[in-house]
C-alpha cells in the first residue's frame, strides 16, 4: 500500500498512512474478535454445562453482553496495591497486550501475488514465534509487582509453563516449514493451493500427528485449560492478575484472546490450508487477480474469510476442551511437556524430514503429485544460484606439506 | 582528523562507525555494570550487555548497507553473531545455576560475601 | 532541503532506545527494574540488527536472548531476592573510578571508530542503490557447509555441530548444578 500511496503524497506520509491503516485493521480484528470470543465462550460453556448462557443483553442471544461487560470494566475503580512497584504494575498489561498484537504484523490473511499481510517478512514464522514468547514478560512483571504471594506464584508457574512449551511448539512449527521450504508464511500457504488434499496436515502421517501436538502445545502456551493453573480460581484466587481491576484487567484478557486467535491462525495457515478452501472455488469461478482488480479482490476476500473461519474453529475447539477436561497440576503439565510433547515432536520432525527426503513431490500421504509451480508465483526473488564447488580443492594437509618451513610431522 | 558524527545526521546514511559507537556504549555500560554491581545477577546483566555490544559490532561489519567495499565481512558477521547469541544463552544458564547454588548455601546474593578463598 | 534518509532516522531512534536503557541498567538500584530495562535495551539492539539487514539474526536475538535468556534471568532474580525489591548500593568511590575508566575507554573506542574513513558511511546514492536481499537461506546453507553467497569462504558446519553438543552439555550441567537441595547449610561456626 505504501508505494502506491507515495505516488500521491510525500513518502513519509505515505508510509505513515499505510502503517496507521494496517494498525487500525489489526486492532479492530483483535478487539472485535475478543468481544465475539468472550461472548462465544460464555455461550459455549453454558451449552456444555446444560444451561443457556447470556440471553438478556441485546436481544435473544445476549450478543451485546461483552459490550456491557466492557462498559462495566471501564467504569470500575482503578486500584493499585500499597506495596506495589508503581511503574512496573502499570506497564505490565501493556507489555502483554503489545506482544500479543505484534504477532499479527506477520500473519497473512490472503496470499498470491499481493498478499493481505501487514508486513511480508522473509522470516515470518520465526518472528511470530519470537513475539509470542515475549508475552510472558507482562505476566512476570504483573505477578512480581503486585506485592502479593498469589500473584507471584501464579506468575512463576505461568512463566515456567509458557517457556517450557515453546520448545515443542518450535519443533512442531518447523515441520511445515521444512515441507514448504520457506519461513515465509505466504509461501507456506500457497504451497497448499488446490483441493483439501494439498493441505499440509494430510501431507504425511508425521505431519498429521504434528498438528495435534502443535495444538496441544499452543493451548498450553496461551494458558488455556486444561493448562490454566496460572489463573486457577480454586487455588490461587486469580493468579497473576489478582490485583488488577477494570481496564488493566481487560488488557490482560484481550492479550489472552488475541494470542489464542493468533496461534489458531498460525495452525490454520501452517497446517490447514490457510486461505485456500477445501474446494478451489476461486479457481473455478476465475476469481484471481489475472481477471481484473475486482475479481482479485473478491478472491482475496474469500481467502481471508477462510483463514478467519479456520482460526475461529480452532478457538472454539480450545473453548470446548476447556469446559470438558479437568485442570492439570503443575507437575502433570511439566510431565506432558518434557516426557510426551517434546519427544513426540522430535520424532515427528525426524520422520517428516525422512519422508520429505524420499518423496519431495508427493502430497496427501504420498499419493498425489504436487504442483510445484506455486513457488514461481509467490516468491518475490530469483532462486538461489548454487555456484560450482570445485571438487579437487587441496586440503590443508597437502598445502602444509608443500611449505618449506614446516616442522616435520610424525607419521601416525 | 576527528570528524563530528552529528553533521548531516538525518540526510546521510550511517556507517559502520556509528554502529561501532553504539556497541562501544553498550560495552562500557556492561563493563561498568560488572565492576560496580554487588548483586551477582547485576553482574550477569553486565555480561549480557557486553556480549550484545560485541554482537552489534559483528553485524555492522557484515552489513552491506553500511559499507560497500570488498572487505565487508558479509554473512560471516551474521553467522558469528548467531553463534555468540547461542553461546551467551548457554553461559547465562550456567552462571544462573552457579548464582542459585551460591544463594542456597550462603543465603545471600551479594558477591562481596564470596570471600572464602581470599587471604 | 533534500529528503530525510529514513534508515538514518530509524538508526537514531533505535540506538537512542538501546543506549538510554543500557545506561538505565547501569544506574538503577532495583534489580527487577534493571532486568526490565535490559529487556528493552536488547529489544532495541534487535531493531538495530534488523536495520543493518540481519533479519534472521535479529529475530534470533528476540527469540533466544530476550525471550529465553532474560526470562531465565528474571526467574533467577525472583528466586534470589530475600525481601521484596532488594537494593544493594555501591560506594561512591567505586562509581567515580568506574566512570573515569569507562569514560576513557568510550572516548578511545569512538575516536578509533570515526578515524577510519571507509567506516563513516556510504554516499547516499550508493546506499540507496544497494539491493535488498534475504539472508535466511544463505545463512542456513552456510551452517550446513555450503556457502552460496561467497563461495570462496568456508562453511560453518563444524561450529554448528560443536555448538549443538555444547548446548547439550550446558543443559545437563545447569540442571545438575541448580537441582533442589534438600537442606540449606547454615554456617554454624
Amino acid at each position: 500500500m505504501a508505494p502506491f500511496l507515495s505516488q500521491y503524497v510525500w513518502t513519509w506520509l505515505a508510509y505513515t498512512i499505510a502503517g496507521l491503516v494496517h494498525i487500525a485493521l489489526i486492532i479492530n480484528l483483535v478487539a472485535v474478535g475478543a468481544l465475539i470470543f468472550i461472548w462465544l465462550e460464555r455461550k459455549i460453556s453454558g451449552r456444555i454445562q446444560d444451561r443457556l448462557g447470556p440471553t438478556r443483553v441485546g436481544g435473544k442471544f445476549g450478543w451485546l453482553q461483552t459490550l456491557a461487560d466492557g462498559i462495566k470494566l471501564l467504569t470500575k475503580e482503578d486500584l493499585m496495591p500499597a506495596g506495589a512497584d508503581g511503574f512496573l504494575f502499570k506497564i505490565a498489561p501493556y507489555v502483554s497486550f503489545c506482544a500479543a498484537i505484534a504477532a499479527y504484523i506477520a500473519i497473512p490473511f490472503a496470499g498470491g501475488d499481493l498478499p493481505w499481510i501487514a508486513q511480508r517478512l522473509n522470516t515470518g514464522v520465526f518472528f511470530v514465534l519470537a513475539v509470542l514468547g515475549l508475552e510472558v514478560f507482562g505476566v512476570i512483571l504483573a505477578g512480581y509487582s503486585s506485592a502479593s504471594k498469589w500473584s507471584l506464584f501464579g506468575a512463576m508457574r505461568e512463566a515456567a509453563q509458557v517457556v517450557s512449551y515453546e520448545v515443542p511448539l518450535g519443533m512442531c512449527v518447523v515441520v511445515p516449514v521444512l515441507i514448504a521450504g520457506s519461513l515465509d508464511m505466504v509461501v507456506i500457504g500457497d504451497r497448499q493451493a488446490g483441493w483439501f488434499t494439498n493441505w499440509l496436515i494430510f501431507h504425511d502421517p508425521f505431519t498429521f500427528i504434528t498438528f495435534w501436538v502443535y495444538f496441544t502445545c499452543a493451548t498450553a502456551s496461551v494458558n488455556r485449560a486444561p493448562f490454566d493453573l496460572a489463573e486457577a480460581e480454586s487455588e490461587l484466587v486469580a493468579g497473576f492478575h489478582t490485583e488488577y481491576s477494570g481496564l488493566r484487567w481487560s488488557f490482560f484478557f484481550m492479550a489472552e484472546y488475541g494470542s489464542m486467535f493468533s496461534v489458531s491462525l498460525l495452525a490454520a495457515i501452517l497446517f490447514l490450508g490457510g486461505w485456500h478452501g477445501p474446494i478451489p472455488i476461486t479457481d473455478f469461478l476465475g476469481l484471481s487477480s489475472e481477471n481484473g482488480m475486482v475479481a482479485g479482490y473478491v478472491g482475496q476476500l474469500i481467502g481471508a474469510t477462510n483463514v478467519i473461519l479456520k482460526g475461529t474453529i480452532g478457538v472454539c475447539v480450545m473453548m470446548w476442551v476447556r469446559w470438558t477436561l479437568p485442570r492439570l497440576r503443575i507437575d502433570q503439565v511439566m510431565t506432558t511437556c518434557l516426557k510426551y510433547c517434546t519427544p513426540i515432536a522430535a520424532v515427528m520432525f525426524l520422520g517428516a524430514t525422512l519422508w520429505q527426503l524420499k518423496m519431495p513431490d508427493r502430497n496427501f500421504f504420498g499419493v498425489l503429485p504436487v504442483n510445484l509451480s506455486v513457488y514461481e508465483i509467490s516468491e518475490g526473488q530469483p532462486p538461489i544460484q548454487f555456484p560450482e564447488i570445485p571438487q579437487d580443492k587441496p586440503t590443508t594437509d597437502q598445502v602444509a606439506k608443500t611449505s618449506d618451513n614446516d616442522i616435520p610431522r610424525k607419521a601416525l | 582528523m576527528f570528524h563530528l558524527p552529528l553533521a548531516n545526521i538525518l540526510t546521510e546514511p550511517v556507517g559502520v562507525a556509528h554502529y561501532v559507537s553504539v556497541g562501544a556504549i553498550l560495552f562500557v555500560c556492561g563493563a561498568l555494570c560488572m565492576a560496580t554491581k554487588r548483586n551477582a545477577l547485576g553482574v550477569l546483566m553486565g555480561i549480557e550487555l557486553v556480549l550484545n555490544g560485541a554482537n552489534l559490532n559483528f553485524v555492522a561489519f557484515g552489513s552491506k548497507y553500511l559499507r560497500s567495499d570488498v572487505h565487508n565481512l558479509g554473512l560471516d558477521g551474521q553467522l558469528i553473531a548467531l553463534f555468540v547469541i547461542v553461546l551467551a544463552a548457554a553461559e547465562a544458564a550456567v552462571a544462573l545455576a552457579i548464582a542459585l547454588n551460591f544463594y542456597n548455601s550462603h543465603d545471600s546474593i551479594d558477591v562481596d560475601r564470596a570471600d572464602q578463598l581470599s587471604g | 532541503m533534500e529528503g530525510i534518509y529514513w534508515p538514518s532516522f530509524f538508526f537514531w531512534l533505535f540506538s537512542g532506545i538501546t543506549c538510554s536503557f543500557a545506561v538505565a541498567v547501569l544506574v538503577s538500584t532495583n534489580i527487577v527494574r534493571m532486568a526490565f530495562y535490559l529487556v528493552l535495551s536488547l529489544a532495541g539492539a534487535a531493531g538495530l540488527m534488523f536495520l543493518a539487514g540481519a533479519d534472521f539474526v535479529g529475530a534470533m536475538q528476540l527469540l533466544i536472548y530476550v525471550g529465553g535468556t532474560l526470562v531465565l534471568l528474571i526467574f533467577g532474580v525472583m528466586l534470589t531476592s530475600q525481601e521484596r525489591f532488594v537494593e544493594m548500593k555501591t560506594m561512591a568511590g567505586d562509581w567515580v573510578k568506574g566512570f573515569l575508566a569507562g569514560g576513557a575507554l568510550l572516548f578511545v573506542l569512538i575516536y578509533a571508530a570515526f578515524s577510519i574513513p571507509v567506516w563513516r558511511g556510504m554516499e547516499r546514492t550508493a546506499a540507496e542503490a544497494v539491493p535488498v536481499t534475504h539472508t535466511v537461506t544463505p545463512i542456513a546453507m552456510g551452517l550446513l557447509g555450503a556457502r552460496t553467497d561467497a563461495p570462496d569462504r568456508p562453511g560453518y558446519l563444524l561450529p554448528f555441530e560443536i555448538v549443538s553438543v555444547h548446548l547439550l552439555v550446558v543443559l545437563i550441567g545447569a540442571a545438575y548444578l541448580a537441582r533442589a537441595k534438600r537442606t540449606r547449610t547454615i554456617e554454624s561456626n
